[in-house]
């Protein structure tokens, strides 16, 4: 303990980086820029309210509680708009002795990275919110629990992309998840709860290989700051090299748990199943989005120094996810419970695998350009597969197996949700009419080959062609003669069609727009 | 005239968007309104093409014209660039030519029974695969050729998936899977010329005509390009998805797939490949040259074995397997790398659009009345003797038959003869011997495929009118004259009067592989 406050650089002889004490104690009270940390904080103010207005609303009412936890998401999204328009603004930063911030490494910054993640997280949160709406009702969950926990879990996922030291990050990271498994374990039918701790041990054995990641690194260089660590990896002495690739390496895997990549995804459809179908979409976007960022973060400023290293076993993890979850989606049988959730699930393990191309190829030039491609298709797959899962929701209100066989001659009995998925699951493949789903894919394929990851590419593209196979099966199903005739007609509830016609429109647009979404490939992020 | 360009593209995609919209409630005159909607709408690309081409400065076809580039995603420097010349105007005249008869055609003769949709989903599936079509051979843009080529999968695939016959899924499967694959890789050469040349832009890249690339580069971007188009042309030995898809597929589906969908592969061979990597070219060519000659005497065997009697031949897999051959004329042609070559090609892609479509819809009629396409219910015991009791039907069959196993003076025989040219005096730096070996071995394939070729026309078109027929077989109804004649008329007009695309396509030719 006594070198960690000391930092490892006193007991080796080598000056501090950090000023230990400060001239002026008051100085230590710094101004926080209230303007960028609005969209976390105001996701965190509407938890709480949420939480409180449970407390004092008649039971009739509680319905009320989903539209104020929508609202509170919508002006969170609200406030990214003034901080999308200035320069990046950075807040909580170290001070130097003089008590000037100048160049100093700050724990929050709300560049473009970290706005563009926000989008996802809130913008993510809203939609699932939107379709729980009548899930929260029809399945009895209890309502003030279930709207706190998401906007607990949404504040994390806000916050983790702005986080630019370990300690925040992981604080971030851990508050996505930990109201994740109870909103998983929400679902009273056993099956929630054995989903639950299924994913809380998986998630907690990540969180501890990471902690230990965290501090190994921090023993080597003396900072928990991510260009700090940069810094120190530079200059490190030779006898705590290994010490830092060690640290390195276990802090990936805590985020490759969270990203869900091969080898560290066997939680994930269980999880899935188990859990209701609007938070099977919360983890599969936003809670995926969060590690993910993270996962940016920590390789291509903190390790940056280890890119050629992380590059290439990224890439090999990457090959691998998409690879297993393509050829587990392709065994899913159709008439099997939960079959459907259950394959968006194995397809969002393999668009996990191509979310990390960009990723390997960011390591493999050292260089953050490719990020932008992450970036971009997260976007898209957010919008597109949100709104798959929003369609599974809105059949398994009539058919609760939600088998992948009752989707079959949807096209005939509910024209417009049969359409939306059909164009839902073609972006997912990347195939025409789905134009935004096939750039989402042009520019992560860019990425790898102005990488040099030829090989890369090449097992992308294959495994392109194995998922086709299985959204076009279920596409065909859709628009296949009805036989099911015993399925009684609901009406649709506001909130799911007003997420279907959100998803499905802003699916669209990009399509004819698609500029809307990739000017992040192109534009600065850090 | 660079709105006329937009306009085609538009158009039919505005169409297929309009079958979304409800079209009453009683479901056949939805249908009746759907198929008249879908003949407008063709019809209108059809007089707009030929307004085009009307339009076109036939002075100088080589120069890009009715051209239209803006920006379109700067982030990834696509661009909306259009344009035709010499060379993509007669593919897409012949495009929205086949589209209009296929959608004449399926106004009377859409296939029906349980299970099929309705006519709207038809006619929305067709004017999308139009715009797919039509894009093709519109862009001049590298990434906006990877969409465009895309675009026609998805209505392909519903069109023989759910309106085909026998085991219309699995080979259904099999083409999308099959030409996904290649179009994969095709991105993935796309992206390493975007990438080391730094535009998508065809007309800039092909007047850099390589430069700024080295030969490694080239020769993968070349190999990984020719892959995607080569299935989707299909050259030997990557064909194997083309039979079970026109066996399955609708009449219209097949007449489309052969007469189009295989042209936009060898069509961005010339496209692509020659201009913009010709020192990959260039050294890929012997084998591409090779794999042409293979698949023309591989496509004749096949269809020889198909055409015996007791082989229980389907006549669709048959025509599939023909087109095998003659795509491989088209492949030999190009890889010739001369202008003789490249234009014999282009020629007999027209060629081959014109004379097998119109086999498809003969032999869909034929499968129409008879319910089977096998050749030896059909034919029976003597043959099925078409010339007593359908003479029309029969006439047009031997016609198109002869058309196309190359009779001079008919279409089929300029193209392949000319691409046979190309192969023996082969583009400097190309082995000689080789060219002429594969020049021989095609020229043996020509000689096999006028034998099947006859063979059918004795099978299905001769034979005793006396024996008990397998079913009543009336000869040629209106609306099937008004949606073969043209195509007839074409390949004799084709066949006399060569120049006439000859002409427009020579400029073209030299100028994409002069660079100049």
């Amino acid at each position: 303990m006594h070198s960690s406050v000391l930092g490892p650089h006193e007991l080796l002889g080598q000056p501090a980086m950090t000023p230990l004490a400060v001239v002026d104690p008051g100085s230590l009270i710094q101004s926080v820029d209230w303007v960028a940390v609005a969209p976390p904080l105001i996701a965190a103010v509407a938890a709480l309210a949420v939480l409180l207005a449970d407390l004092f609303l008649p039971a009739g009412r509680k319905k009320a509680l989903g539209w104020l936890t929508a609202g509170g998401l919508a002006l969170a999204l609200i406030a990214l708009l003034p901080l999308a328009r200035g320069n990046t603004r950075s807040t909580f930063c170290l001070q130097n002795v003089t008590g000037a911030t100048d160049n100093a490494p700050c724990s929050y910054v709300a560049d473009h990275f970290a706005l563009v993640f926000q989008l996802l997280a809130l913008g993510g949160a809203l939609i699932t919110a939107l379709i729980s709406i009548h899930t929260v009702d029809e399945e009895e969950l209890p309502g003030g629990e279930y709207w706190f926990l998401l906007l607990s879990s949404a504040t994390g996922a806000a916050l983790l992309p702005a986080a630019r030291d370990l300690a925040t990050l992981i604080i971030a990271l851990e508050v996505v998840s930990l109201p994740a498994f109870a909103l998983v374990a929400l679902r009273r039918d056993g099956r929630g709860a054995e989903a639950a701790l299924k994913f809380f041990l998986s998630s907690v054995t990540a969180t501890a290989v990471m902690l230990l990641g965290v501090s190994f690194v921090y023993a080597a260089t003396g900072s928990l700051h991510l260009t700090a660590i940069a810094d120190g990896l530079t200059h490190l002495p030779a006898q705590l090299k290994p010490l830092a690739e060690a640290g390195a390496a276990l802090t990936l895997v805590g985020f490759a748990f969270k990203v869900a990549a091969v080898p560290f995804h066997f939680w994930l459809p269980d999880t899935y199943t188990g859990s209701p179908i609007p938070i099977a979409g919360y983890l599969s976007v936003v809670s995926k989005a969060a590690g993910l960022a993270g996962l940016a973060l920590v390789t291509t400023i903190a390790f940056h120094q280890y890119g050629h290293t992380w590059g290439l076993a990224l890439g090999v993890l990457a090959a691998l996810t998409m690879t297993v979850g393509n050829v587990a989606a392709l065994r899913q049988r159709a008439d099997t419970r939960h079959s459907a959730v259950r394959l968006l699930a194995w397809s969002s393990v393999s668009q996990a695998g191509y979310l990390l191309v960009p990723l390997a190829a960011a390591g493999a030039t050292r260089a953050t350009a490719p990020i932008g491609a992450t970036v971009a298709y997260a976007l898209i797959y957010g919008v597109v597969n949100l709104g798959a899962f929003a369609v599974v929701s809105a059949v398994a209100r009539t058919a609760p197996a939600a088998r992948l066989d009752d989707f079959r001659g949807l096209f005939a009995r509910r024209r417009w949700t049969a359409l939306a998925l059909a164009f839902f699951l073609l972006c997912l493949a990347g195939l025409p009419p789905g134009v935004i789903g096939l750039f989402g894919k042009v520019v992560v394929f860019r990425a790898a080959v102005d990488a040099g990851l030829g090989w890369l590419a090449v097992i992308m593209a294959a495994n392109v062609v194995i998922a086709l196979y299985y959204y076009l099966t279920w596409t065909a199903k859709l628009f296949a003669p009805a036989e099911a005739a015993g399925l009684e007609q609901r009406r649709t509830p506001a909130g799911l069609t007003a997420t279907l016609a959100l998803t499905a429109s802003v699916a669209v647009v990009l399509s004819v727009a698609p500029q809307l979404v990739l000017q992040v490939v192109s534009g600065t992020l850090f | 005239m660079n709105v006329v360009l937009i306009a085609l593209l538009l158009l039919p995609l505005a169409g297929a968007a309009l079958t979304l919209a409800p079209f009453g409630t009683d479901p056949e005159a939805a249908d009746r309104r759907a198929l008249r909607l879908g003949t407008a709408v063709t019809g209108l690309v059809l007089l707009l093409t030929i307004a085009l081409a009307a339009g076109f400065d036939h002075g100088r076809p080589a120069r890009m014209q009715a051209v239209t580039d803006v920006s379109w995603i700067p982030a990834v420097g696509v661009r909306l660039h259009l344009g035709v010349d010499g060379i993509s105007l007669p593919l897409i005249v012949l495009t929205a030519l086949l589209t209009f008869l296929c959608a004449v055609y399926s106004t009377k003769r859409l296939p029906d029974g349980p299970g099929v949709p309705s006519a709207r989903a038809f006619v929305g599936l067709l004017l999308l695969l139009e715009v797919g079509m039509l894009a093709t051979f519109a862009v001049l843009d590298l990434v906006l050729f990877f969409l465009a080529f895309e675009i026609v999968l998805i209505p392909m695939y519903f069109l023989i998936a759910r309106w085909g016959s026998g085991q219309k899924v699995p080979a259904a499967n099999r083409f999308i899977l099959y030409t996904l694959l290649g179009s994969a890789v095709m991105l993935l050469g796309f992206l390493l010329i975007g990438s080391k040349a730094g535009t998508f832009d065809m007309t800039q890249l092909a007047a850099a005509h390589g430069h700024g690339l080295s030969h490694p580069t080239q020769v993968i971007a070349a190999l990984c390009i020719g892959l995607g188009l080569a299935v989707k042309a299909p050259a030997w030995p990557l064909h194997s998805w083309l039979p079970d898809a026109h066996t399955s597929a609708p009449t219209v589906g097949s007449v489309l797939l052969a007469g189009v969908l295989l042209k936009m592969g060898t069509y961005g061979l010339v496209r692509v490949l020659l201009p913009i990597v010709p020192g990959g070219t260039a050294t890929l060519a012997p084998y591409l040259g090779a794999l042409a000659a293979v698949g023309v005497v591989y496509g004749a065997l096949a269809c020889l074995a198909l055409v015996r009697p007791g082989a229980k031949g389907d006549l669709k897999r048959l025509i599939a397997f023909s087109s095998v051959g003659h795509m491989g004329f088209v492949l030999l042609g190009i890889a010739s790398l001369t202008p003789v070559g490249v234009n014999g090609a282009l020629f007999a892609n027209i060629a081959h659009g014109l004379i097998t479509g119109l086999l498809f819809f003969l032999v869909g009629a034929l499968k129409d009345r008879y319910g089977t396409a096998d050749l030896d219910t059909l034919a029976g015991a003597t043959g099925a003797a078409l010339y007593g009791r359908a003479p029309r039907i029969g006439a047009l069959l031997a016609f198109a038959a002869v058309a196309s196993l190359g009779l001079p003076g008919l279409a089929g025989f300029w193209g392949e003869v000319l691409a046979m040219f190309g192969a023996f005096d082969p583009a400097a730096g190309l082995s000689r011997p080789a060219f002429v070996t594969y020049m021989v071995i095609a020229g043996l394939g020509t000689l096999l495929t006028a034998a099947y070729l006859l063979l059918v026309v004795k099978r299905v078109c001769m034979g005793d009118p006396k024996q008990p027929a397998l079913a009543d077989v009336p000869d040629m109804r209106p609306y099937e004259a008004v949606s073969w004649t043209p195509l007839a008329a074409l390949t004799l007009l084709a066949g006399l009067w060569p120049a006439l695309l000859l002409g427009l396509s020579d400029p073209a030719v030299k100028h994409l592989l002069g660079g100049g």
